[in-house]
Parts: structure tokens; C-alpha cells; sequence
């Protein structure tokens, strides 16, 4: 059964992560990229790593994605990317490199890492005499989250304050001189403005 | 031969990495900058399940606390990044990476 679902996740995650970087529209991109981080989430659940998972659903998968589509939807779908190839050898390397990077990365998984400590933040087995007693993954992880790694943990908090704040800030139009848009925007719009007719074209195909 | 067959942390592990290279690939390969965006979530994706399988084989609830980490940082950098890529959409209709050029030598 757990052999089963790996595979079948695993072509899942894969087939998604290559529709990612296939699909001419970026609305498709994103809901491969849901499929790839649910078939992901699957497999943290088959790690024992139920907390990881739940949250992988509601937060990538749900939040992130949302927020991708919002932007999509803002800036319209921009299909002319796949017309022009300013440097010509970028493809082909792109390409040799990620032959290059697949080939190490299979050539090392396959050898005994480098992995430092053994159970050093608690274990995820259940023992018989845990402080615990017949907690699940959910209360280990919490009570490794909120002692060994409280500071971290804390400090994740700033990073998200600075993160919106600087989200706020980069996104408000205020800052924007009055003159910069009169003269921007009659100039590009006809030629190449995505409209919501270009998006419903490009979803259609 | 199926009832004896196992799925080891190395079966994960070349997963993650082949997943991992598709995002790395595809980030060169895409000009589209929201499509970027999305290799750069596969590629997160990827270290977050090796870390998972670490985390599992290592016995060692380490690993999936860093997943956490990874999972906020990447939620801020979408965050910040989708804030510039509007942004830029607003100076300029699209968003193409190679359109940005100002700094060009």
C-alpha cells in the first residue's frame, strides 16, 4: 500500500512539477503547482509528518497559490514570452545544467550523507515512557517547536511582520509620481495590454 | 517480488531531487517572472521533503520544524516578490524577466 501510493505520488508530483514548466499559460502553471504540492503533502503524511503535511495543504497549497492567482489575475495572462529568445545558448544550457544537477544529486542520495546527531529534538517514534504519553506528531512537534527552537520560531514572527509591511509598502500606488503614469500608461496599453479577454482566450486552449 | 519490495528514504530522496531539478530547469528555462515564482515554490517543495525523509530516517523531529522555517520564508518571499512584480507591471505592461534591464552594462 505504502509502496503504491509512493509511486503513484511520486508520478503525481513529478508530472505536476513538469506542467509547471511546461504550460504556456501561468493559470495552468499554478494549479500543476497544486497538484505537485498535494501529491508532496501525501508523502509527508506517508513520513509520518502529519502537522507538516496539513499545514503544507493550507498553506501553500491553499494561501500561496491564491495569492499567485490574485496576481495573475491582476497583471493578466502574458503570452508573448515564448516568441522571442534573447541570449540563443540559454536553453540548451539551462537544459545541461539541470542534467548536470539531476546526475549529482541522484549520484549522492545514493551514498551515506553526511547527517550529524541522531534524535537530538525528540523523537518521532512513539516510546513507551515519553514525557507525553500517547501524544501524536502534532504534540511532539509543538513541544520541540516551542522549547529547542523557540527563538527561531520567534524571530520567524519578525520576518512575517517585514515581510507584509514591505509587501504593503511595495504594492501601494502613492509612491508612484503623478506624471510616471500619464505618460506610461496611454503608450503600452494598446500593444500588448492583457486584458481579461486575452486571459479567458489563453484559459480556453 | 512486490510483497518484498520496500520504498526506502533513498526512493524520497532521488524524488525530491528530481523534483528539485525540474524547478531549477524550469527557472532558467521561463522568462515569465510569475512562472519563476513557481520553480522557486517546486524547489522549496523539494528540500522540504528531503528534510521530511531526513527527518524520518534520522528519527529526529528537527527536520520537520525546518520545514516550518522554509514554509514562512517562502511565504514571505512570495509575498514580497509578488509585491514587485506588480509593481513593475504598473511602470510596464508585462512582467518578463528579461525586460528588466535597467542595470544592463
Amino acid at each position: 500500500m505504502r509502496e503504491v501510493l509512493f509511486f503513484l505520488m511520486g508520478a503525481l508530483a513529478l508530472g505536476g512539477a513538469v506542467g509547471v514548466v511546461l504550460a504556456r499559460n501561468p493559470v495552468h502553471s499554478a494549479l500543476f503547482l497544486v497538484q505537485t504540492l498535494m501529491a508532496v503533502a501525501v508523502l509527508f503524511l506517508l513520513q509520518d509528518a502529519d502537522l507538516v503535511a496539513a499545514v503544507q495543504v493550507i498553506v501553500y497549497a491553499s494561501a500561496i497559490v491564491v495569492l499567485f492567482l490574485f496576481v495573475i489575475m491582476l497583471i493578466g495572462v502574458d503570452r508573448r514570452e515564448a516568441f522571442e529568445e534573447p541570449i540563443k545558448i540559454q536553453r540548451p544550457a539551462a537544459l545541461a545544467i539541470g542534467a548536470i544537477i539531476v546526475a549529482e544529486i541522484v549520484y549522492l542520495s545514493g551514498h551515506e550523507w553526511a547527517t550529524g546527531l541522531q534524535g537530538y529534538h525528540g523523537t518521532i517514534a512513539r516510546v513507551p515512557d515519553d514525557k507525553i504519553a500517547g501524544a501524536g506528531n502534532v504534540e511532539r512537534l509543538a513541544q520541540v517547536l516551542f522549547t529547542d527552537f523557540l527563538w527561531p520560531f520567534q524571530l520567524t514572527a519578525l520576518l512575517l511582520v517585514i515581510a507584509v509591511v514591505g509587501a504593503v509598502v511595495l504594492a501601494r500606488r502613492s509612491g508612484q509620481r503623478a506624471e510616471d503614469v500619464i505618460d506610461a500608461e496611454p503608450a503600452d496599453q494598446p500593444s500588448d495590454a492583457p486584458s481579461s479577454v486575452d486571459a479567458a482566450e489563453g484559459a480556453g486552449e | 517480488v512486490i510483497a518484498s519490495f520496500v520504498v526506502t528514504d533513498t526512493y524520497y530522496l532521488v524524488l525530491a531531487s528530481l523534483v528539485f531539478t525540474v524547478g531549477a530547469v524550469g527557472l532558467l528555462l521561463r522568462r515569465n517572472v510569475i512562472v519563476m515564482f513557481m520553480c522557486i515554490e517546486l524547489m522549496l517543495n523539494a528540500v522540504n521533503l528531503t528534510f521530511v525523509t531526513f527527518a524520518r530516517t534520522l528519527d529526529d523531529l528537527g527536520g520537520q520544524v525546518i520545514v516550518f522555517f522554509t514554509l514562512v520564508v517562502a511565504a514571505s518571499e512570495v509575498a514580497v516578490g509578488l509585491a514587485i512584480i506588480v509593481a513593475i507591471f504598473r511602470r510596464r505592461r508585462h512582467a518578463t524577466a528579461d525586460d528588466v534591464n535597467l542595470l544592463r552594462g
